[in-house]
């Protein structure tokens, strides 16, 4: 816990430090393999950004656990920019790539895989997103931290925390294959205020 | 962006930013579905003042994969063959609250005029004007140009441009907007561009314009091009003797099949054949030439449908009164240049 400086800006602390990510994505891991019965269908969808690279680690400890599984052929990523209720209320968003694993989406258990479940819009994105893309047999959804606020009739199946917040702060995921801060690579999750 | 007029004044990071984009799009295309609900309840008026197939069927297509509602108006036919001007035509479209207008008119500076008039709200769209620019097509020859780049050096298209790369554009440079907004595109993208036409056909000023002219086609050809660009004659607009015969155009200028396979002795392996369309097989491009593996004639027409997606998309899909950074950091967000006449 560090204390916060005059020039570190919006008051800030760190609420998941990178042991702490990593186990509840561990346990997340064992949790999906354990509501799938096995690995048998799986497939984990992240979403941009910090989703994927959370959706591309969970395959890895699955595939640690199961070793029938290659955690490449199970990792895909879905944008869901077109698919806002929000658009129009930001200035234009690009939309960013979307990858399937070779096998499809088609009858099988998709997992989606986000960093913060908040007002649950971009959940509801993702699943008309899914839609045009296929049908699976299940979707679930897993989280890295739940922080409140739902707008929507929107549950997750495994989270990594739950952390009540209040509207006005801001929780933010640093992940290493994304953000470097001060040059170096961190994984961390921080609640600030808003300014 | 509010409206796409001109290539001239589309900045680098814009252009590379839609092309991005139009890579998305691409997949889209793609995919079993091909319909994307980003434009749900806009309504996009395609109003041709001249005569065009794939331009306004490759703008329908793409209003309609983002769900657009698309109102076609075509001059003939029309209020406009009663004399109507196009401030009431457009007058009427804003009463009708369409969103975007796609035009085409036969004078160079109508889609300017309509976007700076106040007549109407709409964000519009160049798709052609008399012989000044026709920004969508350059925009495609540049995504094709770019995949096709991309391919020899073998690396992902997106984020690139085309450094590096050398595009001759050939024949009726004079009444072509092909040719005026793929010279400024091209040259913002990084690429090296060569015209090749009779004096009579290129325009009067060409030597003040970012490219090198040559009054050969075999001496330009002897410069290696990665991509050559044949123009359409178009028969048209002439109204004056611009050069003898149909028959020596074809043989001074027209990419035939000794040309194609000059370009197999030259040891071009890699140099695609590029045509905006529609072909006057025979004339400017030889049959051989235009079904041969190096045409891109189709695959233009295919990234067309993207391209014009892209544009769509980027000019109607955000909140149109606000231009500050977006607040979410969780999308790649760019902020858009203020290019509002």
């Amino acid at each position: 816990m560090t204390v916060p400086t005059p020039e570190s800006g919006p008051h800030k602390r760190v609420v998941l430090a990178e042991a702490d990510i990593d186990r509840a994505l561990t346990r997340i891991a064992h949790e999906i393999l354990e509501a799938n019965k096995g690995s048998r269908d799986l497939v984990l969808l992240g979403i941009p950004r910090r989703g994927f690279p959370l959706a591309q680690r969970l395959a890895q400890k699955i595939a640690a656990v199961d070793p029938a599984v290659d955690p490449d052929l199970i990792t895909g990523q879905l944008d869901v920019t077109m698919y806002r209720d929000d658009l129009r209320r930001h200035p234009t968003r690009s939309p960013l790539a979307t990858q399937l694993p070779p096998s499809g989406i088609d009858d099988k258990v998709v997992v989606l895989v986000d960093d913060v479940l908040y007002s649950g819009r971009t959940v509801r994105a993702a699943l008309d997103a899914l839609a045009d893309l296929g049908r699976p047999r299940t979707v679930r959804l897993a989280v890295l931290v739940d922080r409140g606020h739902r707008e929507l009739p929107i549950r997750a199946d495994h989270v990594g925390k739950n952390l009540p917040t209040s509207s006005r702060e801001r929780v933010r995921v640093h992940l290493a294959e994304i953000d470097l801060i001060g040059g170096s690579a961190v994984n961390e999750v921080v609640i600030e205020d808003r300014v | 962006m509010k409206h796409l007029l001109s290539t001239q004044d589309l900045s680098a990071r814009n252009a590379l930013r839609l092309l991005d984009v139009a890579e998305e799009m691409a997949a889209v295309g793609e995919r079993e579905i091909k319909k994307l609900p980003a434009l749900r309840g806009r309504t996009v008026v395609n109003l041709f003042f001249e005569d065009s197939t794939r331009t306004r069927i490759s703008f329908e297509a793409a209003a309609k994969r983002l769900s657009a509602d698309v109102i076609n108006f075509a001059a003939k036919g029309s209020s406009v063959s009663k004399g109507e001007s196009l401030k009431d035509t457009a007058q009427t479209l804003e009463a009708m609250s369409a969103d975007a207008v796609v035009i085409r008119h036969p004078a160079s500076g109508a889609p300017a005029r309509l976007a700076a008039s106040g007549w109407i709200d709409a964000a519009v769209v160049n798709a052609g004007d008399g012989t000044h620019e026709h920004p969508t097509q350059a925009l495609l020859d540049a995504f094709t140009l770019r995949r096709h780049w991309a391919q020899v050096g073998g690396t992902a298209s997106a984020g690139t441009d085309l450094t590096g790369m050398k595009v001759l554009i050939v024949g009726d440079v004079l009444h072509s907007r092909v040719a005026r907004s793929n010279v400024w595109l091209l040259t913002t993208l990084g690429a090296e561009v060569l015209l090749a036409g009779p004096p009579t056909l290129l325009p009067v000023g060409v030597g003040a314009w970012p490219c090198t002219v040559f009054y050969n086609l075999d001496d330009a050809l002897a410069e290696r091009p990665d991509a050559v660009m044949m123009l359409r004659l178009q028969a048209e607009r002439m109204n004056a003797a611009f050069f003898p015969s149909t028959r020596e155009y074809s043989r001074r200028w027209g990419f035939d099949d000794g040309r194609l396979a000059l370009l197999d002795t030259l040891g071009l392996d890699d140099t695609v054949i590029m045509h905006p369309g529609p072909m006057n097989r025979g004339l400017e491009i030889s049959s051989a030439a235009a079904d041969s593996p190096r045409s891109t004639v189709l695959a233009q027409v295919r990234n067309g449908v993207s391209v014009r997606m892209a544009t769509l998309y980027l000019l109607l899909a955000g909140d149109p009164h606000d231009d500050t950074h977006d607040q979410h950091d969780d999308l790649t967000v760019l902020i858009p240049e203020g290019r509002t006449p």
